[in-house]
């Protein structure tokens, strides 16, 4: 089948009388011509380079701008020494998804989900809980499976790319797929799949891409956060049997539809918001000045953006 | 179709899939176009990637490609220093090429047998790459399938040659194109297909009259 709609994956779920996950790994095998051992086993690796890159992770390095590094660090200091205001487990989301986003930020080895600058959400809620919860790798895997087929429906019916839809369609995307992989784990129906996924995008609707001097640092580190937070909050409201009143399908078409209503300087193009501050413009000017030949040629790469959006409909920060 | 692994994915060194991850996959593919390890190389940076290439690292990323590494090498922010020890020269500037897709670089390189290939080609999101002018012959192809690349003389038969080739290895074709420079001129032919084309065929077409040159570039996973 297409990933095209949730409703669709939950209709075939239920007519096959297989869990949702079940669905998006039949569809991997089908249509990348592949064995059900093959296609577990890079998931496999996936999840493994995840495990891996939060355990190398040191926060000692800085970011080529210079604008990143250390935050991990200090956040999983103050989750394990510290009175967390969010208690231990939420101050240990938050440490993962800075010291991943960091970790991109810094040219080591992530895994995109569903883009580099999002890579943080899915590793942030997935390691503590397979930690605290002991769970098992196969029911990680299936998790990942779970968000994975998420993020095609996202992409098949919006997009998944600040250029795109903003930071939304990164951030946004990331924290919907893991508000379905978080219901997963703790056993939630597919119905209630769809909930978290549907109240996790509304709550990031709108929300800007607009990167300091166009680098995946500030603030795009950060938000990483709120993606991972906002998907434990999405997949408890689901968990405790909250619906959301707009079907997940609908909301993805929206969030598509404000993505498009986003103007440019909105989208990746580092000419607003955050990137448009006397601060913002001031690290741009910075990182000019230690090149030779300073190109002032942003606005036409904008336009060029806006007047071919179907081919950077994929493309991702 | 979405490939689940292009959302799960890529595995890759950050900090960007179009200017870091596709960044390396071009000059990982000019390397196999070039057919073995180049010894020089002139970088041209267009649009974003000559705007912000260096915070994202796609300099040393094409570096990285170029020598070889694939998206997920830890060695990519050291690919300047491997270079300097693997005997590659290069040198980057900025270039203004008009229309093309704002993650473009256009670069010549040169391998130690004196071989030479030209090649731009753009990053479009995601780590994903597109080839889009080759010797000076506009083309488009992806990476994303097994891909022969022959350049012939622009005389008739030649496609039928290639393809009655390809018929006797019993190769499905995806996808194919034909490009020239001009009529009577240098033509390149782009076939994309499901599976790689057995090597004893690739012979076979290379034999063929008016043939110059095939290139075999076999698809990653």
């Amino acid at each position: 089948m297409n990933l095209d709609s949730m409703q669709e994956i939950l209709a075939a779920a239920r007519r096959e009388g297989k869990p949702f996950w079940e669905i998006i790994l039949e569809t991997d095998m089908a249509n990348r011509g592949v064995s059900r051992g093959n296609s577990m086993e890079r998931m496999a690796r996936t999840w493994h380079t995840m495990k891996e890159a939060s355990e190398v992770y040191t926060g000692d390095r800085r970011s080529l701008s210079g604008l990143v590094g250390g935050q991990g660090k200090r956040m999983r200091e103050y989750a394990a020494s510290g009175n967390p205001i969010g208690g231990e487990f939420t101050a240990q989301v938050i440490a993962e998804a800075l010291s991943m986003g960091e970790s991109n930020a810094c040219m080591r080895r992530i895994v995109a989900a569903p883009t580099a600058g999002a890579c943080g959400v899915m590793p942030a809620v997935l390691i503590p809980m397979y930690w605290r919860e002991n769970l098992s790798e196969e029911k990680m895997l299936e998790a990942m499976f779970t968000a994975s087929g998420i993020g095609a429906v996202i992409a098949y019916r919006a997009c998944i790319s600040g250029a795109a839809g903003g930071c939304q369609a990164e951030i946004g995307s990331a924290s919907a797929m893991a508000a379905g992989a978080l219901v997963h784990l703790r056993g939630g129906s597919g119905e209630q799949i769809c909930h978290a996924v549907a109240m996790a995008l509304k709550n990031l609707l709108g929300l800007a891409c607009d990167p300091v001097a166009g680098l995946v640092e500030v603030p795009c580190v950060k938000r990483n956060v709120i993606g991972a937070v906002n998907a434990i909050a999405a997949a408890d409201m689901a968990m405790a049997g909250i619906e959301s009143f707009i079907p997940a399908d609908e909301v993805i078409d929206a969030m598509g539809e404000v993505g498009r209503r986003l103007p440019v300087e909105l989208r990746e193009t580092a000419l607003g918001g955050l990137a448009a501050t006397p601060t913002g413009r001031a690290v741009k000017e910075q990182m000019a000045s230690g090149k030779k030949k300073q190109r002032l040629l942003t606005i036409k790469d904008a336009r060029w953006k806006l007047e071919k959006p179907e081919k950077t409909d994929t493309s991702a920060t | 179709m979405i490939d689940v692994f292009d959302i799960m994915g890529p595995i890759m060194v950050g900090p960007s899939s179009s200017h870091t991850a596709g960044a390396v996959r071009i000059g990982r593919m000019a390397r196999t176009l070039l057919g073995e390890p180049p010894v020089t190389a002139a970088l041209h940076l267009h649009g974003s990637f000559a705007e912000t290439g260096v915070g994202h690292g796609t300099d040393k990323a094409l570096i990285a490609g170029l020598l070889g590494m694939a998206p997920d090498d830890l060695d990519i922010p050291a690919s300047f220093e491997i270079a300097a020890k693997e005997g590659l020269k290069f040198s980057f500037d900025e270039v203004d090429l008009r229309d093309a897709h704002p993650n473009s670089v256009k670069m010549e390189v040169t391998g130690a047998s004196g071989h030479r290939l030209k090649m731009q080609a753009s990053s479009t999101g995601g780590g994903r790459i597109m080839v889009d002018k080759l010797d000076g012959v506009w083309v488009s192809f992806s990476g994303d399938f097994h891909t022969l690349i022959v350049q012939n003389m622009d005389n008739q038969g030649n496609l039928t040659d290639v393809t009655n080739a390809l018929a006797l290895a019993r190769v499905n074709v995806a996808n194919m194109s034909l490009h020239r420079s001009s009529k009577g001129g240098n033509v390149m032919m782009i076939i994309e297909t499901d599976d790689p084309v057995p090597d004893p065929i690739v012979e076979l077409i290379e034999k063929q009259p008016g043939i110059l040159q095939i290139i075999h570039y076999k698809k990653e996973d």
